[in-house]
């Protein structure tokens, strides 16, 4: 048989699937592997984790962005066939983008480490793929370490999606064991795409990313009929027009082809600039006799974080705004608006997809952009209605309104929780205490527990994930999803400076938790902050009641050391350096403190997380 | 800079002059800026937990011998006769370390009259060598005056027994007082005592005796200094391990206030944030410093300056012996002051004094830094008037002060 090509690919040959699994579970070491069974990339060539592409990703074993692979296979049965392998994002934050992926497969493997079970994120995204009615091949890897358990995840995992413990394929993705199996299963059991060749040409886009040389470069699957190169495309939700510049299949370097036709996967190159014109979840027709309705499941990126960036140097801030233009080239999720604040001087306002995009956010500025960064205590997007019946929507506590306060209203998230059995007791206290109610509860297994809870966002982000790690002892998992939002008793609670409220630490709390931030953020300021010549409060205030105060008491005295002929020298730079430190000090009100205070008060509070 | 203006005249005694008359540095109008020569002992019997000086004990690595110290310090001396000026005389010695009584006398003896063969001494040159009480001995004070020192600087630190034992100051509390009254009656006519206070475990009752004993020893001059746990001494590392508790720097200050209190009282007034004296026993060696005058220093890791260039020798007694001996010179580095660094040293040091801070010195930088000025007075830390000069809060928190004027310069 002959090689069935990009653009004339029969649907009957081709099997769409990706691999959910856990951070270090093994799926880039098993989608290397299946590289190597397809013979696709030559031993000299193999890299470890050759699909993640970002230093970042291969630093941290985490794929943040997804890709997909055609893999030509020739099956036991003779005839060859087209695996696309389609990469997931592994983290609660781009739950989204995973659902997107999920949609352009018909299979999906369920990866678990035979050594630890399965966990929260892949139950979740288990669910995810059962309900979009996707094949799931259950695999266990990692049979070769001497810690592996597989008999009892087996009965796991065949208890969780109701199949038979033998159906469950054993695998080792390092020594390459059982994955000739799995390639056959996969054959076997995943369903070949069904669409209309015939039809209006509708891609998925499940994926969108930037790069220098090309532009933005599109990943799709073709749902029906088919898009070839030259062709006028239309994107159906932000109804922009485009010229395919090329088309092609990624192979595994990007290939460039004819076409591709329904059933397929592969890229689109327009040109443009910005992933925000070629948004994940978006509809790619042709611009003439295109299709009338869109493919379903597509939404705007809706930001559920929020927190300031500031550079630590100032004069970075130009770098900083230069920087986040070019991210949010490659971010769709990414957004952000000039900052002021008292304390840090210069910054962005961002949005976020969660603490997770946070984190990558800022790692990739001061990693990629060389920023030295800080940033704010993250906060989530609340709605107030005020007394007058007017309502507004606040991202930042310094924009909680004064005014007469009706309601507050948070968002909450649906969360999921596995853990060994004895850590139930632990985990209820701890969801209690964060203000969450208990849904449900089951046993994987006689040791294994899954724990269902609402609980406010604004917890989770707050230090949820810290808390419950360790508390367990890193045994944990934990996945959640939104869930709407409840009215809560929340109050602003600002931390004065001699009167003067500094901005970078007001922050939106339940009433019950108030007392004890505003105890700790002004016995840490009042640690950090260096003595003045007069004496200077520090409180903790809701509205204009003082919940907590501390005092930095006056200095009386600096160093008063010898100076004689051999201490000249050094006394001075002492104090140009103080000179220069002085030139740093941030002013609130008439107080001076050093904008190192400050950071070091934010970075305990990020140290902790 | 290199003024020479003072508050009392300064009887001076000691060598005296050639033509037997006194003279007072503080009246005297010279023709060229006044000269110091500081000759640094590195030798102690025993290093102290809050000494980050340079010093060795014997048996220390770069240790070096005392011979080779005395050669190379009368080598060093030669090196300074060449590269001054031949008019230049030397206005004041001043032996430090260390413990430069230690060494035999006549090591000094030597130095000095190299110092005066090669360079040549003023007539009323002050001459003084610093000394730990347990040293000094009639016989001792005796030979020091026949070679010509004239002022005796010794270490008491405190009458308190428990505070010199967390110092590790081997002498016991009354030892200094004798000491200083002996040299007193030996005819060592200007004798100061240095005193620490802030020790951790001493409070303002043991203060105060410390202050009394030293007033009692019916000396001229006391240096009192807070303590600074310097890192890299064997105090830092027990403050660091928890053994010993921090400076409180609120007792200190309060120390501080009562040191001026019962000075004071006693007419031995400030004269630089720690120094207080009767009128005329100013040491003139330190006032030269903070006037920004020109020194020489001998000896290993010792500074010297002359008109805005300054540079060091190297720290090892050994090494810096080693290249006298090879004809080379013992510095390690130097540095030439900017118009910068010049100003933050006339300001740093000028406004130590009690004469204080003239803003005629300060050139285009006069408007600001008296604007400043006044900023710092409504805050209490400087008189009113000018010069510029501390209050007693003002002197507590001197360095605060020294950057606030500078904060535009």
């Amino acid at each position: 048989m002959t090689e069935p090509l990009p653009g004339a690919t029969p649907s009957g040959v081709i099997r769409n699937f990706c691999i959910i699994a856990h951070i270090d579970h093994g799926k880039s070491t098993l989608a290397d592997r299946m590289l190597q069974a397809t013979d696709l990339v030559a031993d000299r060539d193999m890299r470890s984790q050759y699909l993640d592409r970002m230093d970042i990703e291969r630093e941290r074993g985490i794929t943040i962005k997804s890709q997909a692979v055609r893999l030509p296979y020739q099956a036991e049965d003779g005839v060859r066939y087209v695996l696309n392998l389609i990469d997931t994002p592994g983290h609660v934050d781009f739950s989204y983008e995973v659902s997107r992926s999920l949609a352009a497969c018909e299979g999906a493997v369920l990866l678990v480490d035979a050594a630890q079970g399965i966990e929260a994120q892949t139950l979740a995204n288990l669910y995810m793929a059962l309900e979009n009615d996707l094949q799931v091949i259950p695999v266990l890897n990692k049979i070769d370490l001497p810690a592996a358990q597989p008999d009892k995840y087996a009965a796991e995992i065949a208890h969780i999606i109701g199949c038979d413990i033998d159906d469950v394929l054993r695998v080792s993705a390092k020594t390459g064991e059982g994955v000739a199996e799995l390639l056959e299963t996969i054959v076997r059991d995943v369903p070949a795409p069904l669409g209309d060749s015939e039809a209006p040409a509708r891609a998925l886009i499940f994926d969108s990313v930037y790069d220098t040389y090309r532009g933005v470069v599109t990943y799709v699957r073709m749902v029906d009929g088919a898009l070839s190169h030259r062709d006028k495309i239309l994107m159906m939700s932000t109804e922009t027009t485009h010229e395919l510049l090329e088309v092609g299949v990624i192979s595994p370097e990007p290939t460039a082809a004819p076409g591709l036709g329904a059933g397929e996967v592969g890229y689109l190159i327009t040109g443009v600039k910005d992933v925000r014109q070629s948004r994940v979840g978006d509809t790619v027709t042709t611009s003439s006799a295109g299709a009338v309705e869109s493919l379903s499941g597509y939404r705007d990126p809706r930001p559920m974080v929020y927190s300031g960036l500031f550079p630590i140097d100032g004069s970075e801030y130009p770098g900083l705004r230069d920087a986040l233009d070019k991210l949010k080239l490659n971010d769709a999720a990414l957004i952000y608006e000039p900052e002021t604040s008292v304390a840090l001087g210069f910054g962005f306002r961002c949005g976020f997809l969660g603490l997770l995009h946070l984190e990558i956010v800022r790692e990739r500025l001061e990693r990629e952009f060389g920023l030295d960064l800080i940033s704010t205590a993250p906060s989530v997007v609340y709605s107030v209605l005020m007394d007058d019946g007017s309502d507004l929507v606040v991202t930042n506590p310094s924009e909680f309104p004064s005014g007469k306060v009706a309601e507050v209203t948070e968002p909450i998230v649906k969360a999921t929780v596995i853990a060994p059995a004895d850590y139930v007791g632990t985990i209820m206290e701890l969801c209690q205490a964060r203000r969450g109610s208990l849904l449900g509860m089951d046993y994987l297994s006689t040791d294994r527990v899954e724990l269902r809870y609402t609980l406010p966002l604004a917890e989770i982000v707050y230090d949820f994930f810290d808390a419950l790690k360790s508390r367990t002892k890193g045994y944990a998992s934990l996945d959640y999803e939104p869930d709407g939002e409840q009215a809560s008793d929340l109050v602003k609670v600002d931390i004065l400076l001699h009167g003067e409220p500094v901005d970078a630490f007001s922050a939106i709390l339940h009433r019950d938790s108030a007392y004890a931030y505003g105890v700790a953020m002004a016995s840490r300021l009042r640690e950090l902050i260096p003595r003045q010549q007069y004496e200077v409060p520090i409180q903790a205030a809701i509205g204009s009641r003082i919940i907590a105060r501390e005092t930095i008491r006056a200095m009386r005295k600096d160093v008063l050391a010898k100076c004689y002929g051999g201490d000249i020298s050094r006394k001075r730079k002492l104090l140009e350096k103080q000179k220069e430190g002085k030139k740093r000090m941030k002013m609130v009100g008439r107080v001076e403190v050093p904008q190192e205070a400050f950071i070091a008060a934010l970075s305990t509070d990020q140290d902790r997380k | 800079m290199g003024r020479t203006v003072g508050s009392a005249p300064l009887p001076v005694s000691g060598r005296v002059s050639d033509t037997g008359r006194m003279e007072s540095v503080l009246t005297r109008r010279e023709p060229v800026r006044s000269l110091g020569m500081y000759v640094h002992v590195p030798y102690c019997s025993s290093r102290c937990g809050y000494c980050d000086f340079n010093t060795y004990v014997p048996g220390e690595a770069g240790h070096g011998s005392r011979e080779s110290w005395r050669q190379a310090a009368i080598d060093e001396v030669s090196l300074a006769a060449r590269e001054l000026s031949p008019d230049r005389r030397v206005d004041t010695v001043f032996f430090g370390g260390g413990t430069p009584t230690l060494l035999p006398t006549s090591d000094l003896g030597a130095v000095l009259d190299e110092i005066d063969q090669q360079l040549g001494l003023a007539s009323n040159a002050e001459i003084t060598v610093e000394a730990n009480p347990e040293t000094i001995s009639g016989e001792k004070l005796q030979e020091l005056l026949d070679c010509g020192i004239n002022r005796l600087s010794l270490g008491m630190q405190s009458a308190d027994q428990q505070v010199l034992n967390l110092l590790d100051r081997v002498h016991s509390p009354g030892t200094a007082v004798a000491a200083a009254q002996e040299a007193l009656a030996a005819g060592v006519s200007l004798v100061s005592l240095d005193l620490i206070y802030g020790t951790p475990g001493e409070d303002l009752r043991s203060w105060r005796s410390t202050l009394a004993a030293a007033l009692d020893a019916g000396v001229g001059h006391i240096s009192a200094y807070g303590l600074k746990v310097e890192p890299g001494t064997a105090l830092h590392r027990r403050v660091r391990r928890g053994e010993v508790p921090r400076v409180d720097q609120d007792y200190s200050a309060a120390a501080y206030d009562a040191t001026d209190e019962i000075l004071s009282a006693a007419g031995l007034n400030w004269y630089e944030i720690s120094n207080w004296s009767l009128a005329g026993h100013e040491c003139r060696h330190n006032l030269n410093y903070w006037r920004g005058g020109d020194w020489w220093g001998i000896g290993p890791g010792a500074h010297s300056h002359l008109a805005g260039s300054r540079w060091w020798n190297h720290r090892s007694p050994q090494r810096w012996a080693a290249a006298l001996q090879e004809g080379k010179s013992p510095r390690a580095g130097e540095e030439q002051l900017t118009e910068d660094q010049l100003l933050t040293e006339l300001v740093m040091l000028h406004i130590r004094l009690v004469q204080g801070l003239d803003p005629a010195d300060l050139g285009q930088n006069r408007n600001h830094i008296t604007a400043k000025a006044e900023q710092l007075r409504e805050l209490g830390l400087l008189s009113v008037g000018e010069p510029l000069t501390l209050t007693l809060a003002g002197r507590r928190l001197a360095d605060r002060v020294t950057v606030e004027l500078l904060e535009h310069a």
